[in-house]
């Protein structure tokens, strides 16, 4: 029995912001890219649709790992605004 | 909020408060300032504490924190598709007088610690994301959170905020962290009823255990799994270095529900269901990408400074141990009124003196020489030894010295012949010992 993704984030405990914490910088180098953040994102914040890369902020678990793993560096990547973001029960 | 303090504290985990503990102790005037709604809710590991160096801070402090399990039992788990060789160790002997380590949960252990901190006199401020240092010349004077008039400043700023350490790129101690010199690890916590979790890992009531993973379910990327027991939930996880997802295109989370399909995995954890997924990254890079440590105005700490032994699993040891010390050296500047550089330097010294630098010297040419085998260690190896064992075990009418001789030429295949093996003892070897 396998637990989908959905369900994974399903047991997190989140305290969403209004605004995103992560933007990206430049449409057209998502284009261009291989988009490794759409496997490695182990929170499924990612998605390419239509040509543009579609940024699920409220789902982030702040890990980090598009910060460094983007090929490009073309995420901004900040910390969520104080007390906002995941907030684990167990951690 | 524009105030004046001894010292700032960004980031209230086991480093930073640690710091904070060590500092108010001594009467300095101390803010942590945590982003996070309390100390430990942005927080995860995998799940041991060490108990001698927390023991530095807080005599006896086992019996008063919240932990899980004390650990009797830790193993080494080499999996192939099918089958698992295990190495471990089992004794009484960890418990004695004092246990030597213990499972634990972060959103309640790092609570507990930062309340230490507090009762010390440290004033601890939670829903604050600090978003800048700030410098007067070269000199950090203090920082800027996201509060309104959100300006507070320092002597001395003690950067404790986590892997993702912002703020050290902002006083140039390190370039960005480069895709492989990080894992990512996806963790499950799983329910499971006590007397479960005794039955099947073969446990008293105040025991625990631990089972690292390598092998199959890293797919031959570099990584390491995990299986630990709570008291009434084990904590599951798998670790891949992040270059290493970016090439492969392999989804963390669905790595880590395959392993726990593998057989020699699946019947310890039926039936335990989802309490809580996690995820966060490790700094893997060791000794050589540590950053600077100090400079006039700042230190760094724990997580931020890279300062993990992924070898033995040991994170929050050097955490708590960097903290000590750099509020030991707040506290050296405080008395003698000298906050020149020297005085933050002596923080980097300490840590040079210190297991936190000898512990990562020894095993600095590791994290090259996984990723230079990992074919080998992270595939060939596991596998082969696998084969090795069913050779040794399977009774099938062939002559042992048959079974013997397969079991050689496996391994020498392993590694590309004689000489292969020898090169690679040889490299292992230099890559353990400094």
């Amino acid at each position: 029995m396998s637990t989908s993704v959905e369900d994974l984030l399903f047991t997190i405990r989140y305290r969403c912001d209004t605004e995103s914490h992560l933007a990206i910088r430049d449409q057209a180098a998502c284009r261009e890219c291989a988009k490794p953040c759409l496997t490695f994102c182990p929170a499924e914040v990612y998605a390419f649709r239509d040509g543009e890369m579609h940024v699920a902020y409220e789902n982030c678990v702040e890990c980090g790992t598009c910060r460094i793993g983007c090929t490009r560096r073309n995420i901004e990547w900040r910390y969520p605004r104080g007390g906002y973001g995941v907030a684990y029960k167990i951690g | 909020m524009s105030e004046r303090f001894d010292a700032i504290v960004v980031g209230a985990g086991p480093a930073g408060i640690a710091a904070a503990l060590t500092m108010a102790r001594s009467g300095l005037n101390v803010l942590v300032i945590e982003r996070g709604e309390f100390p430990g809710a942005k927080n995860v590991f995998g799940g041991v504490v060490y108990r001698h160096h927390f023991e530095e801070l807080i005599p006896e402090w086992w019996t008063k924190a919240p932990l899980e399990r004390p650990i009797v039992e830790q193993n080494y788990w080499l999996l192939d598709g099918d089958g698992a060789v295990k190495i471990g160790h089992r004794s009484r002997r960890y418990l004695d007088g004092k246990p030597n380590n213990f499972t634990a949960m972060r959103a309640k252990f790092d609570r507990w610690f930062a309340q230490q901190a507090e009762e010390a006199g440290a004033l601890i401020i939670c829903e604050t994301t600090v978003t800048e240092l700030l410098k007067e010349g070269d000199r950090v004077v203090g920082v800027r959170t996201d509060r309104d008039e959100g300006d507070v400043y320092a002597q001395a700023v003690i950067i404790a905020e986590g892997v993702n350490s912002v703020l050290s790129q902002q006083v140039g101690a390190r370039p960005e962290l480069q895709p492989g010199e990080v894992s990512l690890v996806v963790k499950q916590t799983l329910a499971l009823p006590e007397e479960k979790i005794e039955d099947r890992f073969g446990l008293e009531k105040d025991e625990g255990a631990t089972i690292e993973i390598l092998g199959a379910p890293s797919q031959g990327m570099v990584g390491l799994g995990f299986v630990y027991t709570n008291k009434d939930t084990l904590s599951l996880g798998l670790g891949i270095m992040v270059d290493d997802l970016a090439a492969t295109g392999a989804r963390p989370y669905e790595l880590l529900e395959a392993m726990k399909q593998h057989p020699a995995l699946r019947k310890l954890l039926q039936g335990a269901e989802v309490k809580e997924y996690a995820a966060h990254l490790i700094p893997e890079g060791g000794l050589r990408s540590m950053p600077k440590l100090a400079g006039p105005g700042w230190m760094i700490c724990g997580d931020a400074a890279g300062m993990v032994n992924a070898v033995h699993r040991e994170g929050t040891n050097l955490a708590v141990t960097s903290g000590k010390l750099a509020g030991e050296a707040v506290v050296a500047m405080a008395r003698s009124g000298d906050l020149s550089p020297a005085g933050f330097e002596a923080y980097a010294q300490a840590v040079r003196a210190s297991f936190i630098h000898r512990d990562l010297a020894k095993y600095q040419r590791l994290p090259a020489f996984l990723h230079d085998h990992k074919d080998l260690l992270m595939g060939r190896m596991p596998q082969t030894l696998n084969e090795c064992l069913y050779e040794w075990f399977n009774v099938d009418g062939r002559p042992k010295a048959e079974h013997q001789r397969q079991i050689v030429q496996n391994i020498k295949a392993m590694a590309g012949g004689t000489w292969g093996l020898l090169r690679l003892a040889n490299r292992g070897w230099r890559a353990i010992n400094e």
